[in-house]
């Protein structure tokens, strides 16, 4: 989720609202002079503004309090008395692999989360260095990320690491968890210092993707069809919208093109799939996909017969986003590309596109988090990904007729909730932080 | 050089060329891959091979009467669920901005927790929950009236009688003449400046005649449900395994969606419109209906029906509980061995004029809006 800020900022550009926060973990604050934030008022006098101004505010106060209170207390008890967590813990490992996953092949995920969390952590150093850059160019201070801040910013990825953690029966996954984080902020330190090779950072995230997928599947590994869990879950999200970034951009440009013929066939495809439920398109692809090859090739297997329908999908929505980014870029830069002399098509690629896709970064980061709910879809048609999982466990005969759904949803609408609110919560910084909306 | 207008033509002609050539290509593997089996429309006339639980459909009847049933029952769940979603997101959009702490961080708390969710999961968490409800054999009767159990929920219906075109015509008849006495009230308000009590002579008028009506004619009888040997006999029925399941998560799901609009619009209206009307004397009611609701309704119903939009989309996932949909039937349909191309372009086509539709009327509504602005 990176971005890399230009790092030669203009040192005339005034800022003008607060700018906040890298994605690193540095804090650049340029305080706004003449909009202080309000002083904090003491407790009494707080209470009695935002909780019982008037009569009708108190009685709503009251009113909401006895219910959220009842909540919690359901809540709590749901958690520490009711449940019986035996069948998550008895079951982690197919929440996170699936059924079909060989045990002793379980390093080649280790691997893979190691790989990846070296490129994270190199990404992460490396705009934290450019976000640095700019705010020393702009004459902000830079401030270090504090404990708390940290903790205010990661909770609920940590809350679900604990929980799955607690789960565990040997000490073997929490130490590994360390390294890898350990893997990370080594990383991070190198990418700070990495300067010119900064250039160079996304194909590195690229190849790292690929790296973790090769290293599960390749090298006599587990095949594609055999993943399961949570690291299905993953690895079609980011396939998905890898495979459908390129064709998106490409549609998004098309159908902005001058050139009837080009708009029309690409407004009919993003309408088209833009207008179908993503699992009608996956069920198609089950069917359908197979009898458009050629009888003399080998038919796609059926996990890549979905990430086919997948990226067809993705690719629209990516396309309207892109579009939107593209349709608000100013006139201004159409006509200076112009004047100076630049074709319609170098205006496009060195101009226009950089600038817009940047621009839509924290809406791509929305398309990601939906494609990341929208994965459980693939339980409909039989892929034991995250979400399936749970049905699997609770056929189990130590677990039958106990009525543990709620249970088992549970923990997985934690894994789902806590990876979706957390993008969620980091692209709207990234919003802020690119100033979106408030040029 | 090249002639500008002949190279666009030329890079058009290619373009459509490559399109329809790696089309033909497709659909040459297809017709290659296909021989033999069956293709063209003349299933949707043949009897399906299922017959549909709770309906009068069996397997003698065809497949395009399967179709039809799945698209009422499409838009059935659909209906309920925008109407639900709208009134459950209104409301939490509401409280989101709401002065009293406690209100909006429940509201924050709702939005959050169930934004960051698949649907899915929501839509089997529910049938999960309403899984622990008593058997249709001893089910739960309260007052008399309703019949709960974890098969079917049933509620009081109305039963209509032959009175009942006199009834709606009179109902009509009241309608007109309350518009025609809101029209003479305005009037008279403007000529005189005395306060013109539009609403209470219309409604009233139209209460009472509904009331009168109603006592006089005996147009509906009322049907309250019992269960009988494990069947409901009289009442509205509704499914507890899969239509209230799909419906209720859809509404919970996309009203945070909207929660999220109703908020968005309200806040986008500039604090200056506030602070004038204030200015101006209105009272809170006036500022809200006459200044900042319209101006939010125009930001936010654009979005809105996209969401109306993506729900009605989402009624696909019933198949997940089973629940007898348009999607659900054209896959058993496939399943008895009808032509998929044929079954699924059919699908698509149908959503495809749903979702044009509506992008239609969001068209619609922007242009109307947008003569308003400056």
């Amino acid at each position: 989720m990176a971005t890399v800020e230009e790092p030669q900022a203009r040192v005339d550009e005034a800022p003008i609202a607060t700018v906040e926060t890298t994605v690193a973990g540095e804090i650049t604050v340029a305080v706004e002079p003449a909009r202080r934030p309000p002083g904090r008022m003491p407790p009494r006098q707080w209470i009695r503004a935002n909780l019982f101004r008037t009569v009708a505010n108190t009685i709503l106060t009251v009113l909401f309090g006895s219910a959220l209170a009842y909540a919690a207390y359901r809540l709590l008890r749901f958690v520490f008395v009711t449940a019986d967590w035996e069948i998550v813990r008895r079951n982690l490992r197919l929440f996170m692999v699936g059924r079909d996953f060989p045990v002793e092949e379980l390093w080649r995920v280790w691997v893979s989360v190691y790989v990846l969390a070296a490129a994270i952590g190199l990404a992460v150093g490396v705009a934290a260095a450019a976000a640095a850059e700019l705010a020393r160019a702009r004459g902000h201070p830079v401030a270090r990320a504090t404990p708390v801040g940290l903790l205010r910013r990661y909770w609920p990825l940590l809350l679900i690491t604990g929980v799955a953690l607690s789960f565990t029966r040997t000490v073997l996954p929490s130490l590994l968890l360390v390294g890898g984080v350990a893997v990370m902020l080594a990383a991070r330190y190198v990418g700070r210092r990495a300067g010119v090779l900064a250039k160079f950072i996304w194909p590195t995230v690229l190849l790292a993707v690929v790296a973790s997928v090769v290293i599960v599947s390749g090298f006599g590994g587990v095949e594609w069809d055999d993943w399961g869990g949570l690291h299905l879950t993953l690895f079609v999200t980011v396939a998905g919208i890898t495979a459908a970034a390129p064709f998106g951009v490409a549609l998004a440009v098309a159908r902005r093109s001058s050139l009837p013929a080009l708009r029309a066939v690409t407004v009919s495809y993003i309408e088209v799939f833009r207008g179908v439920p993503l699992v009608t398109l996956l069920f198609m692809g089950q069917f359908l996909v197979p009898l458009f090859f050629p009888n003399t090739v080998e038919p796609p297997s059926p996990l890549l017969r979905a990430l086919i329908a997948v990226a067809l999908f993705e690719a629209a929505y990516i396309a309207e986003t892109v579009r939107g980014g593209l349709q608000a870029m100013p006139r201004g830069q159409y006509e200076a590309a112009m004047a100076l002399g630049l074709r319609p098509w170098t205006t496009t690629r060195k101009i226009i596109l950089p600038q817009a896709l940047r621009n839509v970064i924290p809406a791509m980061v929305g398309q990601f988090i939906s494609l990341f709910k929208d994965t459980s879809l693939l339980s409909v048609l039989g892929f034991t990904e995250l979400l399936a999982v749970v049905d699997l466990t609770i056929n189990q005969p130590a677990f039958q007729g106990r009525r543990l759904h709620p249970v088992a949803y549970a923990f997985v609408a934690l894994v789902y909730w806590a990876v979706s609110y957390s993008m969620s919560r980091e692209s709207r910084r990234l919003e802020r932080r690119l100033g979106v909306g408030t040029r | 050089m090249f002639n500008v207008r002949v190279l666009r033509v030329a890079a058009q002609a290619v373009f459509l060329v490559v399109v329809v050539v790696v089309l033909l290509y497709l659909a040459d593997n297809y017709q290659a891959n296909t021989r033999g089996g069956s293709t063209g429309w003349g299933f949707l006339r043949e009897p399906a091979g299922f017959g549909i639980t709770d309906t009068d459909f069996r397997g003698g009847n065809s497949n395009w009467q399967a179709i039809v049933i799945g698209i009422r029952n499409t838009l059935l769940a659909a209906a309920v669920g925008i109407v639900l979603a709208s009134i459950i997101g209104l409301i939490v959009g509401i409280m989101r901005l709401s002065r009293n702490w406690l209100v909006q961080k429940a509201a924050t708390l709702y939005v959050e927790s169930i934004r960051n969710i698949p649907v899915l999961l929501i839509i089997l968490f529910t049938a999960a929950a309403f899984r622990p409800l008593p058997p249709i054999g001893d089910p739960a009767t309260p007052l008399g009236w309703f019949v709960i159990s974890n098969q079917w929920l049933a509620i009081p219906s109305l039963i209509a009688n032959d009175t009942v075109p006199i009834y709606l015509g009179l109902l009509a008849a009241a309608a007109i003449a309350a518009v025609l006495i809101g029209r003479w009230r305005t009037k008279a308000s403007e000529r005189t400046g005395a306060p013109h009590h539009r609403l209470l002579y219309g409604a009233g008028l139209m209460v009472g005649v509904a009331t009168v009506g109603w006592l006089a004619l005996q147009p509906f009888d009322v049907s309250l449900p019992r269960v009988e040997d494990g069947v409901i006999i009289g009442g509205f029925r509704i499914g507890v395994v899969d239509y209230a399941p799909l419906t209720l998560a859809l509404a919970l799901y996309t009203a945070s969606h909207i929660a999220e609009i109703v908020r968005g619009s309200i806040l986008a209206v500039p604090r200056g419109q506030t602070e004038a009307s204030t200015a101006l004397g209105l009272s809170e009611f006036q500022r809200l209906r006459y200044v900042v609701l319209p101006q939010a309704l125009r930001v936010a119903i654009p979005p809105t029906l996209n969401q109306y939009l993506s729900l009605t989309k989402n009624t696909s996932l019933g198949i997940a509980v089973a629940y007898s949909d348009l999607f659900n039937i054209v896959n058993r349909i496939v399943n008895t061995g009808s032509p998929a191309l044929e079954s699924y372009a059919l699908v698509m086509a149908i959503y495809l004029i749903i979702s044009l539709v509506t992008s239609l009327l969001v068209n619609l509504v922007n242009r109307r809006y947008q003569l308003v602005e400056r």
